[in-house]
Formats: structure tokens, C-alpha cells, sequence
């Protein structure tokens, strides 16, 4: 495994990126997370497994403020990002999500865009000139592993592409803006075995200069990408430890059911 | 017996059932018929008589003129003269309508509170409901008027007060169908949006109305076809004058005005004065033909999803 060639530090949690502070999110008067506390590993990729509806989705969205984005939502507690609180007064989500970028479940790329539109669409949207970006381009597509399969496409419509292409376009486009943080959110679940493999492949390149957190219903997935793993049960957060331990040796009975496939 | 009886008037009520459905049915076929004729006469009758009329006036009258004095002694009918009022008048009137049609929608999907909202929309609807002879009035009583302290030169009767007046009759259409459109626009592209670090505007500029454009597009074409077809307040206020010309300060006469003006005149049946009204009418007819044409196509690819 490509894990084995970062060396783990002692405790990868001393100085996290990010970090929620007994974190409460609500749709309505539905409380979908229950205190969660919990500390992002800088450099490292985090898997967030659970059963559906156990609000691994409203974690992650909080992370960059797109939770308050649906109206009738509410939060409470903290996030901090570099131990800076991103709920604080003086923050403004915009900027934020510029150095906490997101990836949807479900590919999103813009319409009326081209490709390479697409992989230049946030630089636009934040206001920035984009007169001489070949090289942005390049570069994101090359790391979202989709240059070559685009490269002499690149005035083709987004849309053209597969849903898989589709969904490495999306990640490109998040790449693009060189964030600290990548949010991904099931990110393979419209994909197939290839194309997935290609964004795992994506994630292990990713480490050691990104923080990656990742939402997964592929138990292989999760033990395959990720240094530590958060478990998820309605809305609380039930075992947060290294992968390693919570797939062989999990300190809690719900997560041992779960990894193991008894529910879920 | 008995049941003999009970099972005989089953079948009667079932016979009965039966005409009476067939009945409703041919009652709704009727009606159905009588739209598609009235349709289908008047298009005959427009092109019989235009037809008549150019037997008597060569196609290079009509279309190689800028002159339109078919009433008077020396007799030029250079349709463009009507063309250009009419052009005139619907252009003012989506320049004024498109920009607050379209602000309007953005404001009404995009920021305003549900309140806000329930009181906006209705307002709209309102204005679409006041009767154009009403809108005449007003541009002559009160916009032109207005418009004339700034505009010095500005006509009693001109067709910028008009066209102003069309704007104002039009943006419902414009706003409402526009505000559907912004509303088709799926959430996870503003989404999208949103993630990558774009604010409110930057992602309605440059994601929603993008993908929206066919729908506005369709919204545009829809208000100008109206305001094409709009008669009563160019009577009253654009001054039924033939001018060629593309200047707004002047009074303008559209191909609706000139069909009025005759159709309330004296102008006996029969003459070429009286089919000049129908050579008009089919030109008109085939403007909104294919202004309607347009907007049905984008509607159809926003209904398809594709853009
Ligand atoms: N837009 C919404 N409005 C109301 N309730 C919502 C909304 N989105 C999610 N919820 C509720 O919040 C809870 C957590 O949802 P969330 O989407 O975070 O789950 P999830 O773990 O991501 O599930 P999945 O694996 O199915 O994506 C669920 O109970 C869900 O019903
Ligand atoms: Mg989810």
C-alpha cells in the first residue's frame, strides 16, 4: 500500500486543521449531529463511515459553512480551522470556502461551461482574471488523473464527458483552487470500479500536501485510503481512531457490527 | 322475472352511459373544432385577401418602399414605414422590460423573503390584469410628459413613451416566466457554486442566469411578441404617424395602429384601401408566428433539461 510511504508521526492529532468542538447541526427542529467533537489530522485523509442518515454529509458540510446554505438550518458549537473558529463574526464563509474546498456525492459539473471553463470556474467566481491559466489547467486536470483523457478536448462542454470523467472534472475544479482542506462526499458512489480506483489512486497523491476528508459507504474504500476513520450512529460520533484499529480492533460493539457488515 | 328486469335495465343504463359518454365526447370535439377552424378561416381568409392585394400591388411596392400613403391620393405602400414603428416600439419595450423583468425574477427567487414574496407576486399579476386602453392613457397623460422635461424634442406623440408603456405591460410575462426558469436551475450547481467560493452574485452571473438562458431567452421572445402584437397603446400614444424612421422622439405608426385607424375609418369593403388592412395583418401574423415558434423551441429544450 502506497500508505506505507509517509511516516506517521507519534500522535497525528496533536496539531490538527480542523477540528469541531461538541459540534450540533439542526434541519428544522431535527437535530441531525449530537456533540461532535473531533480533530482532523493535518496532511492526512479521514474517512467518515456510518449508516445512511447518521449525518456523516451534515458533518462535513459544517466544515465549510455550506450547512447554513439550506434555509431552516442551525448549528451550534464549534469548528475551528488552524484553531481559528470559522463560526466566528469576523469570518466570512466565502473566504472560507475558498481554503475548504468540497467535492458533491454527486457530480455537479456547470452546464454551459467547457471543460476547461469548468477547471476555471472558481478562479471566476471569486473574481479572479483568468487570461493566461493553460498551466492552472494542466495542472489541475493532471493531478484529478483526467488530462490525458481531455487534453485535446478541452473547448468540449463539461457535460460531455462520463460520469466518472464527470466527477474527476468536479475534483479538478476544487483542485484548481489550491484549498488546505478537501471535502469529498462519497465521491465514487457514481462511479465505476475503474473510475474509482482512479480517485483512490487520486487520494493517496493527494496526502502529505492536502488534508483530505472523505465520506464513504465502501468499508475497502475507507480502509484503503484513509489514516483514520470516524464512525458515525445517529448522529453521534460513536469510535474515532486509525484506520487500522477501528477495521481490526474496534473498541466499541456498534463499530465492530458496522465494519464488519452485521448492519448497516 | 325479477331478475330478468334488473339485468334488461343494466344493459339500458349501460346503453344509456355509453351515449352519454359518446355525447360528451363529440361535444368536446366540437369545441375542440371550432378553435381549430376559426383558426384555420382566419388564416384562409388573411391569405385570400392578401393575396387579392397583391394582384393589384407588385411585391416590390410593398416590400421595396419606405412610404406608406395607401389612403391618400398619391398612393405608396412601403410597408417598412410600419415595420420600422412596430420594430421601434417592441424594442423600447424589452430594452425597458428585460432588465427589470429579469432583475425582478432574480430578486424574487434569489433574495426575497417568503412575505416579501407573497406580496410581490400578486402585485404582478395585477399589473398584467390592467386593461391596455388604461396603459395608452398613461403613457400620453403622464409618461410622456415626464419624459418630455428631459428629452427636449420629445414629441407629443413619440414612440418612446409607447414603447416605455409596452415595457411596463410586459414585464409580468418577463418576470414570471424568468423567475420559473431561475427556479429550474438545480440546487446543486448553486451549490457547486457556493463551494468553490463564489458569493450570492457572482454565482447568479456567472451559474444561474447561464443556465437559465434558454428559459430568459423564451421569457424575451414571449414580451416581444405581445408587445408586437400590443395595438391599443400605440393608438393612443405613438401618433399613428407612418415615419420611417428608427429615432424614438417621434411619432411612429405600427402595423396594429394602421389596422385600427382603417378598420374605424370609412374605408368602403372590397377596396384595395380596405385589403391593405389584411396584407398588413399577414405580415404582422407571420412576425408573431415566428417570434412564438422561437420561444416554443426554448422552452421545449429547457423543459428537456438541455441547454
Ligand atoms: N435538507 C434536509 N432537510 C431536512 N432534513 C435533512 C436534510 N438533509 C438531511 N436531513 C436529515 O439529517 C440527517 C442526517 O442527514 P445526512 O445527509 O447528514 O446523512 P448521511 O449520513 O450523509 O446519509 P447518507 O449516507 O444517506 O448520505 C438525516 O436524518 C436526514 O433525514
Ligand atoms: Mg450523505
Amino acid at each position: 500500500m502506497l500508505k506505507q510511504d509517509i511516516k506517521k508521526p507519534k500522535n497525528i492529532f496533536r496539531s490538527p486543521k480542523m477540528r469541531s468542538d461538541n459540534l450540533k447541526a439542526w434541519f428544522g427542529s431535527h437535530e441531525a449531529l449530537n456533540e461532535i467533537s473531533l480533530s482532523i489530522p493535518t496532511f492526512h485523509v479521514t474517512a467518515i463511515i456510518g449508516p445512511s442518515g447518521c449525518g456523516k454529509s451534515t458533518f462535513i458540510r459544517c466544515l465549510n459553512r455550506m450547512h447554513e446554505v439550506v434555509p431552516g438550518t442551525r448549528i451550534q458549537g464549534n469548528v475551528y480551522l488552524d484553531e481559528v473558529d470559522i463560526y466566528g463574526s469576523s469570518i466570512n464563509p466565502v473566504n472560507l470556502r475558498k481554503r475548504v474546498g468540497m467535492v458533491f456525492q454527486k457530480p455537479n459539473p456547470f452546464p454551459t461551461m467547457s471543460i476547461r471553463d469548468n477547471v476555471l470556474a472558481g478562479l471566476r467566481l471569486q473574481g479572479m482574471k483568468t487570461y493566461d491559466s493553460d498551466e492552472v489547467v494542466e495542472k489541475a486536470l493532471v493531478r484529478a488523473a483526467l488530462w490525458d483523457e481531455v487534453k485535446d478536448i478541452l473547448k468540449r462542454p463539461g457535460l460531455s464527458l462520463s460520469g466518472g470523467q464527470q466527477q474527476r472534472l468536479c475534483i479538478a475544479r476544487a483542485l484548481a483552487l489550491e484549498p488546505e482542506v478537501l471535502l469529498m462526499d462519497e465521491p465514487c458512489s457514481a462511479l465505476d470500479p475503474i473510475a474509482s480506483a482512479k480517485i483512490e489512486e487520486l487520494i493517496h497523491e493527494l496526502r502529505g500536501k492536502y488534508t483530505v476528508v472523505i465520506v464513504t459507504h465502501n468499508m475497502q474504500q475507507a480502509a484503503r485510503v484513509s489514516d483514520v476513520t470516524a464512525f458515525f450512529y445517529m448522529g453521534k460520533l460513536v469510535e474515532f481512531d486509525y484506520t487500522e484499529k477501528i477495521f481490526t480492533n474496534p473498541k466499541y460493539k456498534k463499530t465492530e457490527e458496522y465494519v464488519t457488515g452485521r448492519f448497516g | 322475472m325479477n331478475q330478468e328486469l334488473f339485468l334488461s335495465s343494466q344493459v339500458d343504463l349501460k346503453a344509456a352511459r355509453s351515449l352519454k359518454e359518446r355525447l360528451i365526447k363529440a361535444l368536446f370535439f366540437f369545441c375542440a373544432a371550432v378553435s381549430i377552424l376559426t383558426t384555420l378561416g382566419i388564416v384562409g381568409i388573411l391569405i385570400f385577401e392578401t393575396w387579392n392585394f397583391f394582384g393589384k400591388v407588385s411585391f416590390k411596392q410593398f416590400f421595396g418602399d419606405t412610404q406608406w400613403t395607401p389612403l391618400f391620393a398619391q398612393k405608396h405602400f412601403g410597408v417598412w414605414a410600419l415595420i420600422s414603428g412596430t420594430a421601434l416600439t417592441s424594442f423600447v419595450s424589452i430594452v425597458t422590460a428585460l432588465p427589470l423583468g429579469l432583475l425582478a425574477a432574480i430578486y424574487l427567487s434569489e433574495f426575497a423573503s417568503k412575505r416579501i414574496r407573497s406580496f410581490i407576486k400578486p402585485s404582478l399579476e395585477v399589473l398584467a390584469g390592467i386593461p391596455t386602453v388604461i396603459y395608452g392613457y398613461f403613457a400620453l397623460t403622464f409618461v410622456t410628459p415626464c419624459l418630455q422635461k428631459i428629452i427636449p424634442g420629445l414629441a407629443g406623440f413619440n414612440a418612446l413613451g409607447a414603447g416605455i408603456v409596452m415595457g411596463i405591460m410586459i414585464l409580468p410575462i418577463i418576470a414570471s416566466l424568468s423567475e420559473d426558469a431561475i427556479y429550474a436551475v438545480p440546487p446543486s450547481l448553486k451549490e457547486g457554486a457556493y463551494a468553490l467560493g463564489g458569493n450570492r452574485l457572482a454565482t447568479i452571473f456567472r451559474v444561474v442566469l447561464p443556465s437559465s438562458f434558454s428559459g430568459i431567452g423564451a421569457a424575451a421572445i414571449l414580451g416581444i411578441s405581445r408587445a408586437v402584437g400590443e395595438t391599443m397603446i400605440v393608438v393612443i400614444a405613438a401618433g399613428q404617424q407612418p415615419n420611417f424612421t428608427l429615432d424614438p422622439r417621434v411619432a411612429v405608426e405600427t402595423m396594429t395602429a394602421y389596422i385600427v385607424q382603417v378598420s374605424l375609418g370609412d374605408t368602403p369593403t372590397g377596396t384595395l384601401e380596405y385589403q391593405t388592412i389584411f396584407a398588413v395583418g399577414m405580415t404582422l401574423f407571420i412576425f408573431t408566428l415566428a417570434l412564438n415558434l422561437g420561444a416554443h423551441h426554448l422552452r421545449r429544450n429547457v423543459l428537456k433539461g438541455s441547454l
